[in-house]
């Protein structure tokens, strides 16, 4: 059980700057992987994470050279083998289970192609058995009806399928040592859940030994035995799961865990100030230096080294972990309640708004006719009060940013109508629009890699709704770009800056001061966070609360993610296939009893805790339409009645909380069969 | 799928019909017409109304566009002015030696690109690639009736190994032409040739950067295994719509390069009939040319459709 197969000895990787530079993106990595266990490898983009579990299969990405140490594979060298010999390991002892597998299967050959493929390089199974055991593969990662499956191209499967296929194409081989980079990023929650119990079923089936490397804690908690923790290029903690997740002795992973928003403890999660330093900036001293609670000058100018504690069985890269060692768990949870002065005084009403995307035929169009008996989203009623925060959550397809678009007017409206400040009907066309209406509804995107123009500096993106709707000059217009950018705590000296010179929590607080820039009633913040990494992700939800409680600003929140959520919101609609499902008081949508909906995405989210797991209650089946009639979420609801939740369209019911329930079932009777489970 | 090639064809001639009425009506509004031309000085009075009522220059212009529509249609172009012989005469021969010489360059050209590409991709930022590179960026730089005066120059005047001129007669076979087009060929296929690869050359290193081709690697498939399987087919089917327009070019370089070799095809007839301003032919050749365009972006588009199967199975769905 304890033999290694992996050792890996100070190793460390880098590039060659422009100036002939060296510059190390892994450093002096040390650590063995034994056979049997997963590992998860922890950590922020640009920890080095990724170019590590590569390096455990002897690639080094293109630009990138090993500057010196070792991978060992039981004793083998792969960084310096011939690509002869990686072939016969790669594939057949250790497999690779890659973070986008949409983009990580070839396009144009079928998925039965690429499992053969594996098969016939590292099996000497004969055509006929390898038919068989592609089936046999593509069975064990649950996917229906292997046969019709093998015929398919990748782009015919759903993002999860995808995933589970490349599974199935890790395990032809039966390697030895399977190394998962992200494998569930980018997967719906309820779907991340499930691949997530299929590679934990795996694990303890084959014996595999398994590095996971992920950005996710939660993710991580449930299926590792052991987590690494990387820090820009280093390990700063290596221990058994419990013992880092419950309690973490470096401070960057105690200040992680805190800014992880949970679904247990309502309220905003503390942030971490600032963000990981560039590859090459830090010359001497700890690389956690600049944003640690705890540093004193000792950090400053000496590195610590990673040392071994032995009543922990865990090692830690720092000076002052000793006072950490004592620091309860419970002392983790997120503390800052949020506490919003809501009016009585509606500044949105969303009546009966249905949304089409489907195509207008030529003659459609002419009549200006849209002919769709089943949209995209149908019969929202939402009112949002002053001051309020409300979220719209639900998985991908859920029709959650259809709406946000159809609000800031981008997608016109098939039915329905919205209302702004009581009485003032905000028009279908953009075109239409009110400049004043423009300006008191703004919108920040989700990745603001892509909303930022990139041949605009922050003074020029920050200045336009200033001159577009105040029409301000000159200095004025100057003095209120530094105004703005103090507010979400740039200071002037970004001014000349461009988007590619700032970091992505950076790039997003320029959007959000670009929002606040047009004073608006309502900003919409669709995904706002998810680009983000976990300790930048509590800093701007920090700031946006704190911009709120100055200027009374409305939200609307759009995410997927339940815990953030929780966190951010007072009310919650959820949304399922375009239809609400439920909609109330966030503290009361987190309680039962609820919609079935609600319970299946509450049972899928991951906590960071290694003994909370998650409850799958309903196939993650995907559906590409909402069905014709009947309930939306008939088809994987585990509750389902019969014949009424096919052919009616469910009324709602005031729950006992105060929320609003669509379900053909009483709620007393959801109440006594969620509490019986 | 029936469907969308139907419609594609629909639209080719939908272009073909613009094309046509903006050549008519380009020629209707240039000052002078047949008749002036070819009357010269005598152009007045009695003789030019008689010209015209011969010609049936005197009836409205819609009228004389259908008619000569009609005729294109059937395939008949009418007569040309100089000659008075039936332009379909004159075209017949023409259009067949520039077919061999577009498709003897092209024969040459595209193969040659393709393995220059996938070479200089391969062995990006390596020696072969850093030669191939310099070579075709040179070769995309020279304009093609320069590099054509050089090749006659070089090869024909100081070498003297092949004739520096073309001299056949316009309805000479394919076997008493080919000796005779190698130096037109290189020099048409050089710019082309560039070109593509150059195009080639980027698309693959693309692919060859996804997530796909690392994943393949990780796989442990072999080396060329992997290029032929997971990165060609992926990368060269971008190239085939920008191979189409390279071939669309061609044309253009042909005109230009039939004139320097004097080589009796359609390039040289554009010129010596816009120089005659015997319009009825300016007119077909307008016609043909552009139907060549678009029926060679059709195909290429058809191509494109075929082989991928992601747009494929996207139109079965619909």
């Amino acid at each position: 059980m304890d033999s290694a197969v992996q050792t890996i000895n100070n190793l460390t990787i880098g590039f060659k700057s422009q100036k002939g530079k060296q510059i190390s993106i892994l450093k002096n990595i040390s650590t063995t992987i034994k056979k049997g266990e997963t590992v998860g490898i922890v950590g922020e983009s640009g920890s080095g994470k990724s170019t590590l579990a590569l390096a455990m299969m002897g690639y080094v990405k293109h630009g990138l050279y090993t500057i010196s140490g070792e991978c060992l594979f039981h004793s083998n060298n792969l960084l310096e083998m011939k690509n002869k010999d990686l072939e016969n390991i790669r594939g057949r002892k250790i497999a690779m289970i890659p973070q986008n597998a949409g983009q990580s299967l070839t396009p144009n050959l079928k998925i039965g192609y690429q499992i053969d493929e594996a098969l016939k390089l590292h099996t000497d199974l004969k055509k006929e058995e390898r038919d068989k055991k592609i089936s046999e593969l593509l069975n064990k990662v649950r996917l229906p009806s292997p046969e019709i499956m093998a015929q398919r191209y990748p782009h015919e499967l759903s993002g999860g399928q995808q995933q589970r296929v490349a599974v199935a194409m890790a395990l032809a081989g039966n390697p030895e040592l399977l190394l998962l980079d992200e494998p569930t990023t980018g997967l719906d929650v309820t779907t991340q859940a499930h691949v997530l119990e299929l590679l934990n079923f795996i694990a303890k089936d084959t014996g595999t030994s398994m590095v996971y490397v992920s950005h996710d804690l939660g993710a991580i908690a449930q299926v590792s035995d052991r987590v690494i923790v990387m820090y820009s290029g280093e390990i700063v903690l290596d221990g058994p799961v419990r013992s880092i997740l419950k309690n973490p002795i470096h401070p960057y992973t105690f200040g992680l865990l805190k800014s992880i928003p949970k679904l247990t403890s309502p309220g905003l999660p503390d942030s971490m100030s600032g963000s990981q330093p560039q590859p090459g900036t830090i010359k001497t001293g700890c690389s956690f230096y600049e944003r640690c609670n705890l540093a004193e000058d000792k950090c400053k100018n000496n590195s610590p080294t990673l040392e071994y504690i032995d009543d922990l069985n865990t090692s830690v890269r720092c000076f002052k972990y000793k006072e950490l060692i004592n620091v309860k768990e419970t002392n983790l949870d997120s503390v800052k309640s949020i506490n919003n002065d809501v009016l009585q005084n509606e500044i949105l009403d969303i009546s009966k708004v249905s949304i089409s995307y489907a195509k207008q035929k030529f003659i459609d169009q002419l009549l200006n006719k849209i002919d769709d008996s089943n949209p995209t989203v149908q019969d929202i009623n939402i009112n949002i009060n002053k001051g309020e925060t409300l979220a719209l959550v639900g998985e991908s397809g859920s029709g959650k940013s259809t709406i946000l678009k159809s609000i800031a007017g981008l997608l016109k409206t098939k039915d329905g109508m919205i209302k702004f400040d009581k009485d003032k009907v905000l028009s279908n066309d953009l075109k239409m629009r009110d400049p004043g209406f423009l300006r008191a509804i703004q919108l920040i995107f989700q990745n603001p890699d892509e909303s930022l123009n990139p041949n605009h500096t922050v003074e020029e993106i920050v200045s336009q709704p200033l001159r577009l709707y105040f029409g301000l000059k000159g200095d004025e217009l100057k003095q209120k770009i530094i105004e703005v950018l103090e507010k979400v705590r740039l200071g002037e000296f970004y001014l000349t800056r461009y988007p590619r010179q700032l970091s992505g929590g950076e790039k997003q607080r320029v959007a959000v001061a670009r929002a606040f820039a047009a004073k608006p009633d309502i900003i919409l913040c669709d995904e706002v966070t998810s680009a983000l990494d976990v300790s930048v992700q509590a800093a701007v939800l920090n700031l946006l609360q704190e911009l709120k409680e100055d200027f009374g600003t409305t939200y609307i929140f759009v995410s997927h993610d339940l815990a953030v959520v929780r966190a951010i919101s007072d009310r919650v609609a959820v949304l399922y296939q375009g239809r609400l499902c439920e909609i109330g008081p966030s503290k009361n949508v987190y309680q039962l009893p609820s919609h079935p909906y609600t319970e299946v995405l509450l049972g899928a989210v991951l906590e960071p805790d290694p003994d909370v797991k998650p409850k799958l209650v309903a196939e993650d089946i995907v559906e590409e339409k909402p069905p014709e009639q009947g309930c939306s979420f008939q088809g994987r609801c585990p509750r389902i009645l019969g014949d009424i939740c096919k052919n009616e369209v469910p009324p709602w019911q005031i729950g006992e909380n105060g929320n609003s329930i669509r379900c053909h079932i009483k709620v007393e009777d959801l109440k006594k069969q969620q509490n019986i489970n | 799928m029936l469907l969308l090639v139907l419609k594609r064809i629909l639209l080719g001639f939908i272009t073909l019909f613009i094309v046509s009425l903006i050549t008519f009506s380009g020629v209707e509004v240039l000052p002078g017409d047949a008749c002036t031309t070819y009357l010269e000085r005598e152009a007045y009075g009695a003789a030019l109304e008689a010209c015209y009522e011969r010609l049936g220059l005197n009836t409205p212009a819609y009228e004389r566009y259908i008619s000569w529509a009609a005729g294109v249609l059937q395939g008949d172009f009418g007569y040309s002015l100089s000659g008075e012989m039936r332009i379909n005469d004159v075209l017949g021969p023409r259009v067949k030696n520039s077919m061999v010489l577009a498709s003897a360059s092209i024969l040459i050209g595209i193969p040659i690109a393709l393995l220059l590409g996938i070479i200089t991709a391969l062995w990006r930022d390596k020696l072969p690639d850093i030669i191939i590179s310099t070579i075709t960026i040179f070769s995309m730089t020279i304009p093609e009736f320069i590099s054509a005066t050089l090749l006659i120059l070089i090869v024909a005047i100081w070498l003297e190994w092949l004739p520096g001129i073309v001299i056949v007669p316009t309805g000479a076979s394919i076997s008493e032409l080919l000796p005779n087009i190698i130096l037109p060929v290189i020099a048409i296929s050089m710019i082309m040739t560039a070109h593509m690869a150059r195009m080639v050359r980027s698309s693959v290193i693309q692919v060859m950067a996804s997530d796909y081709v690392q994943m393949a690697i990780l796989k442990g498939v072999p080396y060329w295994t992997m290029v032929f399987k997971h990165v060609l087919p992926n990368a060269l089917l971008p190239a085939i719509n920008v191979v189409a327009l390279t071939i669309a070019w061609l044309l253009g370089g042909v005109v230009v390069t039939e004139v320097v070799f004097n080589y009796p095809g359609l390039g040289r007839l554009v010129i010596e009939s816009i120089s005659n301003r015997d319009l009825p032919v300016v007119q077909a050749l307008a016609i043909i040319l552009a139907s060549i365009y678009v029926s060679i972006n059709l195909i290429a588009d058809l191509m494109t459709l075929m082989l991928n199967p992601r747009l494929k199975s996207l139109q079965i769905k619909k």
